[in-house]
């Protein structure tokens, strides 16, 4: 059966950091996580596949047809990103949220139709900020911009959704509240979803694969137990860490040991 | 229909309405004061000294306080939305310097006596001409366009051009230093219907024009990147709407010289009272400049008659102080986006 997403043999980047040779494949449906140390690669790989940086060799593919191909407004109907940096401004969450509908409209169509707020409405309940709707995005806190930043890409209908660090800067409550809406998403809709996370549990307890970069490199892929393993952590993150079994979930569960007890252990 | 589209509805039929009422009080007010009624009687008499007044003096000033005021507003609005600066205004990016110097060159140089007066409008465009295309050229930066780059590029030409134009002032005649002074300070007062002509017909085209670039403009307002994964070619849409809307205030200045204020004043009245959205802000835009010109103009040219007022002493104090007036009362805190 053909990918549903298919890196192939891809660079890009710029001229201090590339992105070497990578390879990878992903299934319709699937929920995989690119971990990976800062600037080992993580941003590079998604301004790589948005098209934001060029493809040096190598190519991105969507259902078999490469993104390179598409134009703009083509490419923004399969393939919606939620960036880390959101844009607080006098814009309201109902007209921040119907932007996605952007892709959709044809040439001459000024306005949004009814059939464009359903959509978005639709999207803004989801993701419980419907009574949010006549706020200002720079009113609204941080977790609630992340979810009108959601509703806005889940909006444009995509096939693939993109997320950067979605929850990054955020407490507990909001990563799990984000991180469980993103898996309903992902189970319920069939929605293919490919996210850089930063923090290694939420990574193993929450992606059915993930990616661990390394210096512009694949240093692993594979199921979280796979890649989550201490010799790899220690390896790419230099960083001393057990990794054990989370009881309830069974996923892996890394932990950090600080460097006086490490010591104590040594000289012990 | 959604309530925000009867929103805007109602808010362009009250400027067009305004315009309208504006228009006519300019036609009817002046040193001899015309009865509005009574201006399609004469307008369609077409004789006598009222109907001179109207069809040669005012009516002429009018069209061109529409174009130049909707022309500055709507550059103003655009050159904003692709700087995402509250701050920009055609004026920042040294349009009008590089227009005030190529006009005064041609003053210094005494062309106008070699060619004619058409001269200073065309020497006040090729002047914003030439540094339209420096700050574009040099904002590039390695094929790409950078809007802060290009900013910077802006002001420091618009600061060289002002001092070149003072060295060019000191040390000409005090003939043509008054000349140089009297174009700065701006003026609705053309003779040349043809030039009017040119200017209304350049102001109404990109105003059109404009209107199929909201969608960019609109998705510009949650930023560069966020707007191209939204589908939108970013660089090729901020290229030309740079070029028309810097084109649009070169022609507006080199036809009336430098008109301060209309183009920062009043596209952030209109998001104020509107809201951002590019669909309703570049007509209020562009409607609501026509409107205050007009106003300005004709405050301008009765208040100490039979003697006139620069119409941008006009723009600065009656913009400011409204502009003061408005933000301090909005509840509404304002942000540029």
């Amino acid at each position: 059966m053909p990918a549903f997403l298919k890196i192939d043999d891809f660079s890009c980047g710029y001229e201090k950091f590339v992105l070497k040779h990578i390879n990878f494949k992903m299934e319709r449906g699937e929920l995989t996580g690119i971990v990976g140390p800062n600037g080992s690669g993580k941003t590079t790989l998604f301004r790589g596949i948005t098209g934001e940086l060029e493809a040096k060799e190598g190519s991105v593919s969507l259902n078999e047809k490469t993104l390179q191909s598409m134009s703009f407004k083509e490419k923004a109907k399969h393939l919606a990103v939620v960036s880390q940096h959101i844009t607080a401004t006098d814009i309201k969450v109902e007209d921040y949220v119907l932007m996605g509908r952007l892709p959709h409209r044809k040439k001459f169509q000024f306005f949004e139709t009814p059939h464009d707020y359903r959509i978005a409405y639709e999207y803004m309940k989801l993701t419980n900020v419907y009574h949010l709707k006549d706020k200002f995005m720079s009113k609204i806190s941080g977790g609630e911009q992340q979810l009108a930043n959601i509703a806005r890409a889940l909006t444009q209908q995509p096939e693939l959704l993109l997320l950067d660090e979605p929850t990054s800067h955020l407490d507990i409550t909001h990563q799990v509240q984000i991180l469980n809406l993103i898996q309903k998403l992902n189970q319920e809709m069939q929605l293919s979803v490919l996210m850089i996370i930063h923090d290694l549990n939420l990574a193993g307890e929450y992606c059915d694969y993930l990616i661990m970069l390394n210096d512009g490199k694949i240093h692993r892929k594979g199921l979280p137990e796979e890649v989550l393993n201490y010799k790899d952590i220690e390896d790419v993150y230099k960083t001393v860490v057990v990794v054990k079994e989370n009881p309830v979930s069974k996923k892996p569960a890394v932990f950090l040991v600080s460097e006086k007890i490490l010591s104590n252990e040594k000289s012990s | 229909m959604h309530k925000k589209f009867i929103r805007w509805i109602t808010f362009i039929s009250t400027l067009i309405l305004l315009l309208i009422i504006t228009f006519l009080v300019g036609l009817s007010t002046g040193e001899i004061d015309i009865s509005i009624f009574e201006i399609p009687k004469i307008l369609i008499g077409k004789e006598g000294i009222e109907y001179t007044i109207i069809s040669q003096i005012r009516l002429p000033r009018l069209l061109l306080g529409i174009a130049v005021g909707g022309g500055l507003s709507l550059s103003g609005a655009i050159l904003q939305g692709i700087y995402r600066n509250p701050l920009v205004e055609p004026y920042t990016l040294g349009i009008s310097g590089g227009a005030a110097f190529g006009v005064a060159i041609a003053i210094v140089f005494a062309l106008p006596l070699a060619f004619g007066s058409f001269i200073l409008p065309v020497a006040g465009f090729l002047g914003a001409f030439i540094t339209i295309f420096l700050v574009y050229f040099l904002g590039l930066r390695q094929g790409e366009i950078n809007v802060n780059n290009m900013l910077l590029i802006g002001v420091m030409i618009s600061f060289v051009s002002s001092a070149a134009m003072m060295l060019l002032m000191a040390v000409t005649t005090s003939e043509n230093l008054h000349s140089i002074i009297f174009w700065m300070m701006g003026s609705l007062d053309e003779p040349k219907m043809s030039l009017i002509a040119l200017t209304l017909t350049i102001s109404v085209i990109t105003f059109i024009l404009s209107l199929f670039f909201s969608r960019p403009l609109n998705a510009l307002r949650i930023g560069e990147t966020n707007a191209k994964h939204l589908g939108i070619n970013t660089v090729a849409s901020i290229r030309i709407l740079f070029i028309i809307a810097s084109l649009l205030a070169g022609a507006c200045v080199a036809a009336a010289g430098v008109i301060g204020f209309v183009g920062l004043v009043i596209p952030h009245l209109i998001r104020i009272i509107a809201g951002s959205d590019y669909r309703i802000l570049l007509p209020g835009s562009f409607l609501g400049g026509g409107i205050f010109l007009i106003i300005c103009d004709t405050i301008a040219r009765t208040i100490i008659s039979p003697n006139e007022l620069p119409i941008g002493v006009i723009t600065g104090i009656a913009g400011g102080i409204m502009f003061i007036v408005i933000l301090s009362r909005s509840k509404s805190n304002f942000k540029m986006s």
